[in-house]
């Protein structure tokens, strides 16, 4: 009986250690850039992302997102109403969603998302189709190609589908969606949803309107001038 | 002799390490709760990953703390003669079995994503029923 609680009391001590050590790791740093790379122009990388709001908002949020991520989803439909409402609306926060399409080993169809929000944008509907695909986000579970999906998704907001099917057919945002990569690898992104305010990473992962709220307010009372 | 108990007891030690590492990742407690390239984040995102609003992790911590218990007493000299010790491991395991089988072919056919955590786990719980299953078998 020795023997076996020695044994136990090794197993135990392991398993603790593991949770110490896994607890206080860092997000494994993973490269969204893996895979092949698309070609990057000057004029790709000059594009900010997708802005919601007004340019005079003292408060300038950038997040980085994939569109076929549940988290990504659960935080655009759950919380991000909220935040539209309450922040972007009332002129306190402007609101920047950039790619940030995680590899096709994990997320087969996050480019091609990614894809149709380009070729909506160019028709003027981009946060139309950001929500569109967010909103019935179906798609994501199924194995196959939701090309046809996403079409139905740019019809229903208004976007001209034969426009957008040339578009998406030829991959025409590969670039832009590729700089938006490089820059999120740049500032650090590990995984999606990650918040930046100001360059400085503030948040990732499942967060509330709440949590927002809070920064924004400390942001705008921490510099007066912000204030509108 | 009770060894298959204590097998039962160290193979329970591991999955509660396991399922407590998953329950604290489902709350939010180790590391936040986002997509990175792995499949358990996928799979804990998904709507599989809680029953009764409670995460199924959960469920596995006290499933495990229970066999571990039992294992614990039936491993006990005075109890090493009575036989209800291993039945009522070979009950529960193969109920926990059971249910981790239809946890692993939701990751396989609906979720599409695998989480290794979830797969450690169900690897434990596999080795605990047939553990459990052979001690009944010899003491039978």
């Amino acid at each position: 009986m020795k023997r076996f609680y020695g044994l136990l009391a090794v197993v135990a001590v392991a398993a603790i250690a593991f949770l110490i050590y896994t607890a206080n790791q860092p997000a494994a740093a993973v490269s969204g850039s893996a895979g092949s790379r698309a070609p990057v122009t000057a004029q790709d990388s000059a594009f900010p992302g997708y802005v919601l709001g007004s340019d005079s908002a003292p408060v300038k949020v950038v997040e980085f997102a994939d569109y076929e991520c549940p988290i990504c989803a659960m935080f655009a439909t759950v919380q991000f109403p909220t935040i539209r409402d309450q922040l972007i609306k009332t002129g306190k926060v402007q609101w920047t969603l950039r790619d940030y399409p995680l590899p096709p080993t994990t997320h087969r169809w996050s480019h091609l998302a990614a894809n149709a929000v380009a070729c909506a944008s160019e028709q003027g509907k981009a946060w139309d189709m950001i929500d569109a695909v967010f909103n019935h986000h179906d798609w994501a579970l199924q194995s196959s190609n939701p090309t046809s999906v996403f079409r139905g998704l740019a019809q229903g907001v208004g976007v001209n589908t034969t426009t957008w099917d040339a578009c998406v057919s030829a991959d025409r945002y590969a670039g832009r969606i590729q700089a938006s990569l490089d820059r999120g690898d740049a500032l650090g992104v590990s995984g999606t949803p990650t918040f930046f305010i100001d360059g400085k990473e503030v948040a990732r992962g499942d967060r509330s309107s709440d949590e927002f709220q809070r920064l924004a307010d400390s942001i705008i009372a921490a510099h007066p001038k912000k204030k509108k | 002799m009770s060894l298959h108990r204590q097998a039962v007891a160290v193979l329970a030690l591991v999955g509660i390490a396991i399922a407590t590492y998953l329950w604290l990742h489902a709350i939010g407690v180790v590391g936040a709760l986002k997509c990175g390239t792995g499949g358990c984040e996928i799979v804990q995102a998904s709507s599989y990953a809680r029953l009764f609003g409670i995460p199924v992790a959960f469920y596995g911590v006290v499933g495990y703390v229970t066999l571990f218990g039992i294992s614990i007493v039936g491993s006990q000299p005075a109890m090493v003669s009575r036989a209800w010790p291993t039945r009522l491991l070979l009950v529960l395991s193969g109920a926990g079995f059971l249910f981790t089988m239809y946890l692993t072919s939701l990751e396989a056919f609906v979720i599409h994503a695998w989480c290794r955590w979830c797969l450690a786990s169900a690897a434990v719980i596999t080795a605990i029923f047939v553990t459990s299953l052979a001690g009944s078998l010899r003491k039978s």
